[in-house]
């Protein structure tokens, strides 16, 4: 799992080549930013994560930018990696009874929050991948969120960002120091609450059974179409 | 006209007089700041796009595009998804290239699951990824055409866009919304016969190729309303992530279907990348339309390298995905799109970040439309060819 590097089955000719090519890459990184990088994790001939400090998070995108030719931009945004509170809470019949199928218990433990590659401390994480479309490299980026829920804006190195900072920051309420435009993409002004965040019940999983699992749905009229009313239970709570 | 050190006294107070009169003339004619609207609902637009333009005159001082009227949330939806259901919410993302947009997906849930579709699978989703580019530029360029006032080229792109359709249809059952792509391969096989009616349709789409090419890139008044128009230089394409023909349109030259042919058969296929140096309206429709027609021969040689054997490898009717991330980005007819997934070993993502090329292409609008005139802004959103669904996801 998280910091292991999982043995890829990638073609043997050129996985070698490229293998070396992110560990250089990760060397350059870190000869240029020092402390800033905390962990990194190499999957060969396939990518190469970085995590950096909070305060790292803008330089890395500066000396990226300026310093080591990676001019294309990709995307900015967030993962909450908190598991869902809600377990099981939120699925209907239908969605137990596939679980029993693959084999799960229904009463599944919420997991411990773990944070995928390259590890982390926080419950929210930005990530971010650049490219250098010159040499063909590329590499994803993460850093910690604060409690502060802060972080610095890379719209200085890539202006860009900016829509990227704005959908985060209107889906997770993290803001980016820096970015003068926190207003709301997508979100209507007056929306409530953070969408993305694993504590945002969907609503509809509630009031609605797992959409289109038509093959354990029983067929419309038939006696064992699933009975809803214990999510509507839930729902009225 | 220039007062010069060796014009009499007289002809430099005449020069004076007149730049006096022009601006006294300039502050009688001086305008108000206008607050244009354009929006929600425009013909310029796949879907609802509102462009808050703040004008002096006839020039833009500022754009402000507001968008979120199309926003589904997808993201959040695919949490609540097994991943075989996710393709039927992602198809609907940019909706004119449908099937490209299950590609990437299936690419990264296969590359976490350690799966590899059977060569016959990965030659027909390169071929139907082609055809989808097809469909979808052919009609974005009908459009822009459409857009500056020529009323012709639309209906002959929907006309001609149908034989693509037809042959999408034939294989996966739906024009727009195939769902095609599974975990490990496709769902079918094609049918008896698509092979020599594809390459038919191929040589059509040449030849509309050719038609929109002296049709719309011969005629004066587009090539007027384009070239010069909304250049956008490559640095500027690049740091704001632009993709697909609008950044080749930039003179970049970067292609992922070359440069990084992850899980597809391009590299299996001689073609070429197009680049436009001029960065320009005109650049970005023009290598639209040369890679609409590259595309043609790349399913034309497809169909004729195409492997025998089966379609699907063998994957678990259940699928549950290792735990891990995996990021795929492929060229999508309107540009690189990506979908960033997170697994925590579940029936569903615990992630899935949606990359997707119309976000970044129009996030470049509030530069590019700074200081263009009214009439340019239509042909500029045109140019720039992008899909609501993309943009909000």
């Amino acid at each position: 799992m998280a910091d292991t590097d999982t043995a890829e089955e990638a073609p043997a000719t050129d996985s070698v080549p490229k293998d070396t090519a992110r560990e250089e890459l990760l060397g350059e990184l870190q000869e240029r930013l020092g402390d800033a990088i905390i962990a990194s994790h190499i999957k060969p001939a396939d990518e190469l994560w970085v995590r950096v400090t909070t305060e790292g998070w803008a330089e890395i995108a500066h000396v990226l930018r300026h310093a080591m030719n990676f001019k294309y931009f990709d995307f900015v945004s967030a993962i909450d990696w908190m598991p869902s509170p809600f377990g099981r809470e939120m699925d209907s019949e239908v969605d137990l009874a596939v679980a029993a199928a693959a084999g799960e218990t229904e009463t599944k433990e919420p997991e411990p929050m773990v944070q995928g590659y390259t590890g982390g401390d926080t419950r929210f994480q930005v990530f971010s991948r650049v490219l250098d479309v010159e040499n063909l490299r590329g590499l994803i980026i993460k850093a910690d969120v604060p409690e502060s829920l802060e972080v610095p804006t890379w719209i200085t190195s890539y202006p860009g960002a900016v829509w990227h900072e704005r959908e985060v920051h209107e889906m997770y309420g993290i803001s980016f120091a820096g970015n003068p435009d926190m207003r709301n993409l997508y979100l209507p002004g007056d929306f409530e609450g953070y969408p993305m965040r694993k504590d945002f019940p969907l609503l509809a999983r509630r009031v609605k059974p797992w959409p289109g699992i038509v093959d354990v749905e029983g067929m419309p009229g038939s006696d064992d179409e699933p009975d809803e009313s214990t999510s509507d239970g839930e729902a009225a709570e | 006209m220039t007062a010069t050190a060796g014009a009499s006294e007289r002809e430099q107070l005449a020069y004076i007089a007149a730049k006096a009169a022009d601006s006294r003339v300039n502050v009688e004619l001086e305008t108000e700041g206008m607050t244009l609207n354009i929006g929600p609902q425009h013909p310029a637009t796949h879907g609802t796009l509102r462009i808050i333009a703040k004008l002096d005159g006839e020039q833009v001082i500022s754009a402000d595009p507001v968008m979120g009227y199309m926003h589904r949330g997808y993201e959040k939806l695919t949490e609540v998804r097994t991943y075989p259901q996710v393709t039927t919410l992602i198809n609907r993302i940019d909706w004119l290239g449908s099937f490209a947009n299950e590609v990437p997906f299936i690419l990264a849930a296969e590359k976490l699951m350690e799966v590899e579709a059977p060569p016959r699978a990965v030659w027909i989703r390169t071929i139907l990824f082609e055809m989808s580019r097809i469909a979808n530029n052919l009609l974005g360029l009908g459009d822009m055409a459409a857009q500056l006032g020529a009323v012709t080229p639309v209906f002959y792109a929907f006309r001609d866009r149908e034989y693509v359709l037809n042959q999408v249809e034939a294989v996966t059952g739906g024009r727009f919304h195939p769902n095609f792509d599974r975990i490990g391969g496709l769902k079918d096989d094609i049918p008896a016969g698509w092979i020599a009616s594809t390459k038919d349709s191929m040589v059509k789409m040449r030849a509309a190729a050719d038609e929109l090419e002296t049709l719309v890139f011969g005629n004066e008044i587009f090539t007027t309303r384009t070239r010069g128009i909304g250049i956008i230089p490559a640095d500027i394409a690049l740091e704001y992530g632009m993709s697909g023909s609008n950044l080749r349109g930039s003179g970049v030259d970067w292609d992922l279907r070359r440069d990084s042919p992850s899980g597809l058969a391009y590299d299996q296929a001689d073609w070429k990348v197009w680049t436009h140096p001029d960065g320009d309206s005109y650049a970005r429709a023009w290598v639209r339309l040369q890679e609409m027609r590259e595309g043609t021969y790349i399913v034309d040689q497809l169909l004729d390298s195409l492997p025998s054997g089966p379609v699907m490898a063998k994957v678990p009717r259940i699928i549950k995905v290792p735990e891990g991330e995996a990021w795929v980005e492929t060229e999508n007819p309107l540009g690189a799109m990506g979908y960033y997934i997170v697994s925590k070993g579940d029936l569903v993502p615990f992630r899935v970040k949606i990359r997707s090329a119309s976000f970044n292409n129009i996030a470049i609008v509030p530069w590019v439309l700074k200081g263009v005139y009214v009439p340019d802004i239509i042909s500029i959103l045109a140019s720039l060819y992008f899909i609501l669904g993309d943009i909000d996801r």
